[in-house]
C-alpha cells in the first residue's frame, strides 16, 4: 500500500495521532500532516493541565497538605460523638474534589488543545509509568500531580530522566509500596524485628516501565534491585512541613553492600546506587524493544507491523532514548500511516474525541466525563493494574462496553449536537476518513442529535 | 445484520428454545441427547493481583504458619476452622456454610504451569490453558465453547466492563455490567449504527450482542437500574442471565485488589475486605441462581500466590501456589483437593513460597469433564492444547 494522499493524511493526523479533529483541525494540518505533528514536539515537554478556574493546579506537597488537613477534620469529627458516619466522610470532600479537579483539567485540555499529539504523547507515558487512585487516598491525592511533574516535563527529553522521575515521585513511590521498604541489614532493618524489603517497585520497573518481562532477569535480580531501592521513600509524619510530600533518600533504611542485577555490579552506594541500575535499564535494547513494541501497539495496531517496532527500537537506541527523537521517528514511519484504520478508542478517547468534534469543552463533570467513563471501565486515573490500560481492541470492544458508548453517544448528541449543518460536522470532524456509507447516514438523519450521535458511532469514528 | 431480540422473546412467549430456532431439525435430537449437561452452570471468580490462599484458608494448625506470617496470620480464634490444619478468613462466612454443607470445597496449594512471578504473563497463563507463556491469543473457555458447540448450544457471558482473555476467541461471548440504559428514542441511531456496523467484524457482533443482553437485563431488573457497588446484589443480578433458559451456561467475572504488598492485614484490613467481597459475590451467585444452583459449579482461581513469609511492610510478595475454591450445588461433597505440602521450610517453592501439588489446569479439567461433559480428548488436546500427562481432578462433581 502506497502512502495516501495529503487530505487522507491529514485526517489521520487528527485522529491516529491526535486526539480526533476539532472543527477546522483537518484544514490545518493539510498542507504538510507530518509537518504539522512534527510541529507540535517542543523540547520543554507536554502541557501542563490548568485548574479550569485558571492558575496552577495543586503540586504534590500542596495535595499532601490537603490530605493531612482532610485527615485532621476527620480526627476531630470522630471525637464527637453526635458526629455522625458521612459527616466524617465528608471531611475528605476536598479531596475528592481535588481528584475530580484534576480528571476535569486533563481532560478539557484534551477536548481544546490546537497540539492534539502532544497530549497523545502525554497520555501514552503517563499509562507507561501508571500510577492510580484505586491504592488509597494518599495516592488519589497525587495521581495528577505525578502526570504534570514526573511525566509531562521528561517526555520530550531522555527516557532515563522520564524513568527516574517517574520512579522517585512520591505518587509512584506509595502506589507500589516502596516507601516502606527497609533494607534488612540498614541500620533502621537490624533494630527493627520485621522490617524488610518490599519489592514490588522494583519488579515493576523492570517488567513494565523499562526492560519487559521477556528480558530474562531473574527473581534474584529482582530482588537485587529491590535491595538498591531501600531508602527511597516519601517525606512524611514528623518531616519538617517544608518537606512533607516529597521524594526523601532515607539512608538509614538503605540495604548496605554491592549489588548485583541483571549481569552488572553496583559498588556500595546510596540513592545512586539504584539510579545507576535505572539508566542501565533505560539503555538496555530490552527496554528500546519493549517501548517500541508499546508505542507501535498504541498508535498503529494491536498486532504492528514488525518492521515499524524495529525502526523505532532502532531509534529508540541511535538517539540513547531520546523521546523528541522517536516521536519524530514515529512520525515519519511509512507503516504508521499506511496501515488501516485498525485502532479502536480508548473510552476516554471516544470521549475526548466526541468533545472536539463538538467543538466544545465539557461542562459537568459528573455526568459529562466521570459517570461515562466509569460505565466503560475507564475512570481517570484508576487503572486496575499496574501496567496500566489495555490497548487492545479486543478489551474495550465487549458487547456491553458497545452499548454504552452508544447510550453515551445519544445522550450527549442530545446536549451538545452543534448547530452547523451535519454533513459539514461530520467532515470536519472525519475529512477523507469519513465513508460514503457513513456520510448517506448521516445526510439522512432526522435531527441533528441523530446525525451527530450516529456520526460518534460510525465505524471510523470509533476507530483511528 | 439486526438481532433476533422481539423473534426471540416472542418465541421464549410460545415455548420454543432457541437452540431449536438456530439450529434446525437435525440439531434437535443430540441437544436432547445431550441432556445430562445441558443444564450445567459454570461461574469462573478470577481474582486478580494475586490473591494471598494462605489467608483464604488459613493453615493454622501448620507448624510453621504462625512464625513465617507474623502479625498477618490470621488468629486462630478467630478464624473458621475447617480440620486440625485448615480454617477459613473470617470474612468467608457465606463460603464456610457451604463447606460446612458439603457445597464448597478447597485445593490449598495449586498453580499455574510455569513458575512465573508478573501478575500479566500468570494471568495470561491461567486464561489461555495453553501451557505456555503467549502460547493461544484465544481464552480456554472460548476453546471449550469451540469444543461444544458442535453437539449443542452453549454461551458465555463476561460479567464486567473488559472482556478477559479466558473468553477472547472466535465465539463471541454475550457481556453485561451494571449501568448501561439505552434512550429509549434512540431506535433510529441504533439501527443506523447496527447497518454502518454490519462490515466490522469486532464492533457489529458487539454491539448486537450488547443490545441483546441489555433489553434481557431490563427485563430481569424490572427496567430498574443495578447498583454494581453492593456484591452480592450485583451477584445476584449477574446470576439472573444464567437462569434464563436461553442465557449462558458460563459465565466469567474478575475481582481485583489483591496486590497485597503491604499493610495486608489479617481477620481485618485490606485483604479481608476483598474477601468479603468475594464471599458477597459467592452468596450472591447463590441467591440469584436459586433452583439452579444445584447444577452450578463456581471456580474461584487467582494468577499465582504470595510469599509465605511476611515482607518488611506488613503483606506479601509475588509467590507461587495459591487457593482454589469451588462452589457450587453440583459439587460432589469431599474434603480437600490435592496434597498440602507443609511450609517446612525445606518444603516451600525457591525457599520463599508456598510450593505447589495441583497444576490448575487438573482442576479446570476435572470440572469441565464431569461438570461440563467436555471429553477428556479434547480437553488434551484443545481446551488445554499438549495436556495429555496433566491428568484431570476426579470425583469434583457426582457423574
Amino acid at each position: 500500500m502506497t502512502r495516501p494522499d495529503l487530505s487522507f493524511q491529514a485526517a489521520i493526523a487528527a485522529s491516529r495521532f491526535g486526539l480526533g479533529a476539532r472543527p477546522g483541525e483537518i484544514e490545518t494540518a493539510q498542507s504538510d500532516p507530518q509537518g504539522w505533528l512534527i510541529a507540535q514536539i517542543q523540547i520543554e515537554g507536554g502541557d501542563i493541565p490548568q485548574a479550569l478556574g485558571g492558575g496552577a493546579l495543586p503540586s504534590c506537597q500542596e495535595r499532601f497538605a490537603l490530605l493531612a488537613s482532610c485527615k485532621a477534620a476527620e480526627k476531630a469529627a470522630a471525637q464527637d460523638e453526635a458526629q455522625d458516619e458521612a459527616l466524617r466522610k465528608a471531611a475528605f470532600q476536598p479531596l475528592n474534589e481535588g481528584f475530580v479537579d484534576e480528571v476535569m483539567s486533563r481532560f478539557w485540555l484534551g477536548a481544546v488543545t490546537p497540539s492534539p499529539f502532544r497530549e497523545r504523547w502525554a497520555l501514552f507515558w503517563a499509562n507507561h509509568c501508571s500510577v492510580s487512585a484505586n491504592k488509597g487516598r494518599e495516592v488519589m491525592a497525587v495521581v495528577g500531580a505525578f502526570d504534570r511533574e514526573a511525566i509531562r516535563p521528561h517526555m520530550f527529553g531522555r527516557f532515563e530522566d522520564l524513568l527516574i522521575a517517574s520512579s522517585q515521585h512520591p505518587a509512584m513511590l506509595l502506589y507500589l509500596d516502596q516507601s516502606q521498604s527497609i533494607g534488612p541489614n540498614s541500620p533502621a532493618g537490624l533494630r527493627r524485628q520485621g522490617a524488610g524489603l518490599n519489592e514490588n517497585l522494583g519488579r515493576e520497573i523492570m517488567e513494565l516501565h523499562s526492560l519487559g518481562a521477556d528480558a530474562g532477569y531473574s527473581q534474584a535480580d529482582v530482588t537485587e534491585f529491590a535491595r538498591a531501592l531501600t531508602g527511597w521513600s516519601v517525606a512524611q509524619g514528623n518531616a519538617p512541613p517544608d518537606q512533607q510530600g516529597r521524594f526523601v533518600y532515607r539512608p538509614n533504611i538503605h540495604e548496605p553492600g554491592p549489588r548485583t542485577i541483571f549481569g552488572r555490579q553496583y559498588p556500595p552506594g546510596q540513592q545512586e546506587q539504584a539510579e545507576a541500575a535505572l539508566r542501565d535499564f533505560a539503555a538496555s535494547p530490552h527496554t528500546a524493544e519493549h517501548i517500541a513494541r508499546q508505542l507501535a501497539v498504541h498508535v498503529v495496531a494491536d498486532d504492528p507491523p514488525p518492521s515499524l517496532v524495529a525502526r523505532l527500537k532502532r531509534g529508540y537506541l541511535d538517539s540513547q532514548g531520546d523521546l523528541a527523537h522517536l516521536a519524530r521517528v514515529l512520525i515519519t514511519a511509512p507503516e504508521a500511516w499506511e496501515s488501516p484504520s485498525a485502532k479502536l478508542k480508548t473510552p476516554y478517547e471516544f470521549l475526548v474525541s466526541s468533545y472536539r468534534a463538538a467543538g466544545i469543552g465539557s461542562s459537568d463533570p459528573h455526568k459529562d466525563v466521570l459517570n461515562p467513563l466509569s460505565g466503560l471501565g475507564h475512570r481517570p486515573y484508576t487503572a486496575p493494574q499496574p501496567n496500566g490500560w489495555s490497548d487492545q481492541a479486543s478489551d474495550w470492544g465487549a458487547p456491553d462496553a458497545m452499548v454504552k458508548r452508544l447510550s453515551f453517544a445519544q445522550a450527549f448528541a442530545g446536549a451538545h449536537a452543534p448547530m452547523a449543518d451535519p454533513v459539514q460536522v461530520a467532515q470536519a470532524a472525519l475529512g477523507a476518513r469519513l465513508t460514503p456509507a457513513a456520510y448517506t447516514t448521516i445526510k439522512r438523519a432526522e435531527t441533528r442529535q441523530e446525525a451527530f450521535a450516529i456520526l460518534l458511532m460510525s465505524p471510523e469514528f470509533q476507530r483511528r | 445484520m439486526t438481532r433476533p431480540t422481539l423473534t426471540r422473546r416472542a418465541a421464549l412467549a410460545t415455548g420454543l428454545s432457541a437452540a431449536f430456532l438456530g439450529a434446525g431439525a437435525g440439531a434437535r435430537a443430540w441437544a436432547q441427547g445431550a441432556r445430562p449437561f445441558a443444564d450445567r452452570k459454570l461461574v469462573v471468580v478470577i481474582c486478580r493481583g494475586a490473591m494471598d490462599g494462605l489467608s483464604v484458608c488459613p493453615p493454622i494448625g501448620d507448624a510453621n504458619y504462625a512464625g513465617l506470617r507474623g502479625a498477618i496470620a490470621i488468629p486462630p480464634d478467630q478464624a473458621l476452622k475447617l480440620d486440625e490444619t485448615f480454617a477459613l478468613h473470617p470474612k468467608l462466612t457465606a463460603l464456610y456454610a457451604l463447606v460446612q454443607g458439603g457445597q464448597a470445597r478447597i485445593a490449598p496449594a495449586v498453580a499455574i504451569p510455569q513458575r512465573i512471578r508478573s501478575h500479566f504473563e500468570a494471568q495470561d497463563m491461567l486464561e489461555n490453558g495453553s501451557g505456555q507463556l503467549y502460547g493461544a491469543a484465544t481464552g480456554w473457555l472460548n476453546r471449550t465453547l469451540q469444543v461444544v458447540q458442535p453437539r449443542r448450544p452453549i454461551k458465555a457471558l463476561s460479567i464486567g466492563a473488559e472482556e478477559p482473555l479466558i473468553l477472547h476467541g472466535p465465539v463471541e461471548a454475550e457481556s453485561w455490567s451494571p449501568g448501561g440504559r439505552l434512550n429509549p428514542n434512540g431506535d433510529r441511531v441504533t439501527a443506523a449504527v447496527q447497518a454502518l456496523y454490519q462490515d466490522d467484524p469486532l464492533l457489529g457482533p458487539a454491539l448486537a450482542t450488547g443490545l441483546q443482553v441489555q433489553s434481557e437485563a431490563n427485563m430481569l431488573n424490572g427496567g430498574k437500574p443495578i447498583n454494581g457497588g453492593d456484591a452480592k446484589a450485583f451477584a445476584v443480578t449477574a446470576a439472573k442471565f444464567l437462569t434464563d433458559p436461553n442465557g449462558p451456561s458460563i459465565a466469567v467475572l474478575s475481582l481485583d485488589g489483591f496486590d497485597t504488598h503491604a499493610n495486608q492485614g489479617a481477620a481485618n484490613g485490606q485483604l479481608a475486605n476483598r474477601l468479603a467481597i468475594l464471599d458477597g459475590v459467592i452468596a450472591g451467585l447463590q441467591t440469584g441462581l436459586g433452583a439452579q444452583w444445584s447444577q452450578t459449579v463456581i471456580v474461584v482461581a487467582t494468577e499465582f500466590g504470595r510469599t509465605a513469609h511476611v515482607n518488611g511492610t506488613g503483606g506479601t510478595d509475588h509467590g507461587t501456589a495459591s487457593t482454589v475454591i469451588l462452589a457450587g450445588g453440583a459439587l460432589k461433597p469431599g474434603g480437600l483437593i490435592g496434597d498440602w505440602p507443609t511450609l517446612q521450610p525445606a518444603r516451600l517453592f525457591e525457599n520463599r513460597d508456598l510450593a505447589p501439588t495441583l497444576d490448575v489446569r487438573q482442576v479446570f479439567k476435572g470440572v469441565l469433564r464431569d461438570h461440563m461433559g467436555v471429553e477428556t480428548a479434547a480437553l488434551d488436546t484443545r481446551v488445554f492444547p499438549g495436556s495429555a500427562a496433566v491428568r484431570a481432578v476426579p470425583g469434583l462433581v457426582s457423574a
